[in-house]
């Protein structure tokens, strides 16, 4: 009970600052460096193109489709079920509400624990074919199997705590709460960076060809 | 009891059976399969279950009111009802006060409490050994009037 | 101060027959949340039991606890508990007694020396701070709790203040309280926590010892499982709506009306444990939930510093917005440096950089 309290206090204010101080720096860091200067006449806009290749790059390339099935499915699975898991699951919208003022409607929470279950089967499938596919084990190192960790532990530990499969109840919530901090402290010093980076990466790419007025 | 049963309570769910009165009848079900397959008996405790507003006024409205209906006078009034499935009984135990203490289902062909005990028995013989042994002895004359006057 | 017959032979005395002795243990079982085919155990055991002596010593409480006991409509069980107990010493029943009353809490622990049960209800401030806060007849309730326990057969700690500590100790804890159990080491504790304890769950406890002779199963947090078991969410009757979605947003919607579940008006149901979803208040008239209002959490140890009561369950109780806002100020400067920092890198290294011409490259 008092961990539980010290996970919903201290903890919490501890993790959101390395969170936010972390992010912000390297985004800053990032924007602060700026770009190469260009000299020759732009043919084609940045913005535009930069802004529909956020969303372009969603649609997986026909080759991918075709080598990479498992990683490109098991990663959709898995981002669309983590994103219902969290922010269509009315406690986790209360949460949301209290720090960033707005609230939208949930699912039902039957369907909010199915989609949870898929979820995890798609990452422990993505973890298997990361260990016996050679060339992903020979690119993976320490960093990819610990962000794996802290993005696994949340989900498992919300579905335990959600089903009170460990008593007593405030113990298991309280991992669910310390597993989201810690997935917090290490998102912005990993590759987890990419939920923020993504978008300037994939605006970059098409902002860079559309000034050069081809095809990205 | 107290004026909190003046204060209006509107329940705004009109589904019959809206929480967990459903489930305890089913129980009483399960339990009177088995009073009719096995002859085993089965006390359900209404106290620990977590009924809602209006659960317990659908289980009693469900299970009704039969053919035997008794009344006790010990330690406080204790009502036994058949309801209209026989073998299924509602036992509703009061303090003098009265106010409930107890309230259960029974499936059994005649609940417990219904039972003259034979301590008791014995205990009652003896008192009618001595009521007949002397009936000219004032103190030895049944005590209630109303006894006197059924038996004439 | 205890007689010698038991409570079978007392029964009998006030014309109980053995049919009223049986109702008599059928509810009891009932209130000790026991299954009714225990009666016989029950029955047999409670023939032979004798009256204990029972010492209630209360320190930093509001009250609420003996309340609750005595002040409820005590039905013919409780009352015969109570009968049955002799209740040797309660501060607060006795208050008119004065010194009289010490004398007898102290001839009652003489006489019956390691057979007696100390219910105490209310914190005390620990053996670490001023005793001054909190005496009786001039003597601290540390002092006057660790005499009185030395005799005891079991301390049964009532109320959520003497169980964890309660609203003394809540933030900023001026007085220093302590719960029961972090002072009272080597005798037998039972916490029977609420803020108050449902009437019957007291009762349970006592008719538990009286019956048994000795404390019931206990949980890790020292409680009663017969009583607190199970937790409030899972034994709500509204938990069909909150399995489905559906929670009321305010106290008077649409939701509130028709009972939807009180998760996001702050309940703290799913974290407590405690027997008011089925044993219910004032002789199962209602409970809070059931009235419309959010469980407390008023069972378990630091309720009062557990986040607002009106805050769901999955918010954290640190002030987020400032931390998030200095977070935001201070990100934003270590980046904006380490960018500078970077640039700067970049033009020193420009700046270093030697042209070569191709005569130099031939050189080697």
């Amino acid at each position: 009970m008092d961990f539980l309290l010290w996970v919903r206090g201290p903890a919490f204010n501890i993790a959101v600052a390395i969170f936010v101080i972390g992010v912000l720096a390297r985004l800053f860091e990032i924007l602060v460096l700026g770009r190469k200067s260009l000299y020759s006449e732009p043919k084609g806009a940045q913005m535009g193109p930069g802004v529909a290749e956020i969303f372009k790059r969603s649609v997986p390339l026909p080759d991918i489709v075709k080598r990479g099935a498992v990683t490109l499915v098991g990663g959709y699975i898995f981002h669309i079920g983590l994103f219902i898991t969290i922010f269509l699951f009315v406690p986790h919208i209360e949460f949301i509400h209290s720090v960033f003022g707005v609230r939208w409607p949930g699912l039902p929470n039957p369907v909010v624990d199915a989609v949870t279950v898929i979820t995890m089967v798609a990452l422990i499938v993505l973890l298997v074919h990361r260990i016996r596919q050679p060339v992903k084990r020979m690119l993976s190192t320490s960093e990819d199997y610990l962000t794996w960790l802290v993005t696994f532990l949340p989900i498992l530990t919300g579905w335990l705590a959600y089903h009170r499969i460990v008593n007593p109840y405030p113990l298991v919530l309280g991992l669910h709460i310390l597993s989201v901090e810690v997935l917090m402290v290490v998102l912005p010093f990993t590759k987890l960076m990419h939920t923020f980076t993504v978008f300037i990466s994939r605006w970059y790419n098409g902002a860079i060809y559309g000034r050069r007025g081809v095809q990205s | 009891m107290s004026a909190l049963d003046q204060i209006a309570v509107r329940v705004e769910t009109a589904d019959r059976f809206a929480h967990n009165a459903l489930p305890v009848l089913h129980e009483v079900r399960h339990a009177l399969r088995r009073l009719v397959e096995a002859g085993e008996s089965t006390v359900i405790d209404l106290h620990s279950m977590p009924f809602g507003p209006g659960d317990e006024e659908d289980l009693l409205a469900a299970l009704g009111t039969g053919e035997v209906a008794a009344q006790l006078q010990a330690l406080g009034e204790s009502r036994v009802t058949e309801t209209i499935y026989p073998g299924v009984w509602i036992v509703d135990h009061y303090n003098t006060h009265g106010q409930r203490i107890a309230f259960q289902i029974e499936v059994t062909p005649v609940p417990s409490v219904l039972v003259a005990h034979a301590d008791d028995m014995a205990d009652g013989l003896q008192r009618l050994e001595a009521a007949l042994a002397d009936p000219a002895e004032p103190e030895c004359r049944p005590a209630s009037n109303e006894l006197r006057s059924q038996h004439g | 101060m205890v007689d010698s017959i038991t409570l079978g032979e007392s029964l009998r005395r006030q014309g109980v027959s053995r049919r009223g002795f049986m109702k008599f243990c059928a509810a009891t079982a009932s209130m000790m949340a026991l299954p009714p085919s225990m009666v016989p155990a029950i029955a047999a055991s409670l023939e032979k039991a004798r009256r204990p002596s029972v010492i209630w010593l209360s320190f930093q409480e509001c009250t609420g606890c003996t309340e609750s006991l005595t002040r409820s409509h005590a039905p013919t069980v409780e009352g015969l508990i109570f009968d049955f107990i002799s209740l040797d010493y309660h501060h607060t029943l006795q208050v008119a007694a004065g010194d009289q009353a010490e004398a007898a809490r102290e001839a009652a622990m003489h006489e019956n020396a390691g057979k007696y049960i100390v219910v105490v209800d209310g914190s005390i401030p620990g053996p670490g701070s001023n005793p001054g806060y909190s005496t009786i007849a001039g003597i601290s309730n540390y002092d006057m709790l660790m005499e009185t326990v030395k005799g005891a057969a079991a301390v049964v700690a009532v109320g959520t203040c003497a169980a964890y500590g309660g609203l003394p100790k809540a933030d900023p804890n001026p007085t220093g309280a302590v719960a029961i159990q972090s002072v009272v080491r080597d005798k037998p504790v039972v916490n029977v926590p609420g803020c108050p304890p449902i009437p019957t769950v007291i009762t349970g406890v006592l008719a538990h010892f009286l019956t048994f002779g000795k404390l019931p199963e206990l949980d890790a947090l020292g409680r009663p499982m017969a009583f607190y078991g199970q937790s409030i969410h899972d034994r709500c009757y509204r938990r069909p709506f909150y399995d489905k979605g559906l929670f009321a947003g305010t106290f008077d919607d649409e939701g509130a009306r028709k009972g939807w579940c009180l998760y996001r008006l702050g309940c703290k149901g799913p974290m407590t444990y405690n027997a008011c979803a089925t044993a219910k208040w004032n002789l199962g008239t209602s409970w809070p939930v059931e009235s419309g209002h959010g469980c407390l959490g008023c069972s378990e140890p630091n309720f009062w510093d557990a986040g607002g009561f009106y805050q769901a369950l999955s918010i954290p109780t640190s002030n987020v917005t400032r931390t998030a806002t200095a977070a935001v100020a201070a990100g934003a400067a270590i980046g904006i440096a380490a960018g500078l920092a970077n640039r700067a890198k970049k033009a020193s290294a420009a700046k270093q950089h030697k042209t070569v011409t191709v005569d130099q490259l031939g050189e080697g």
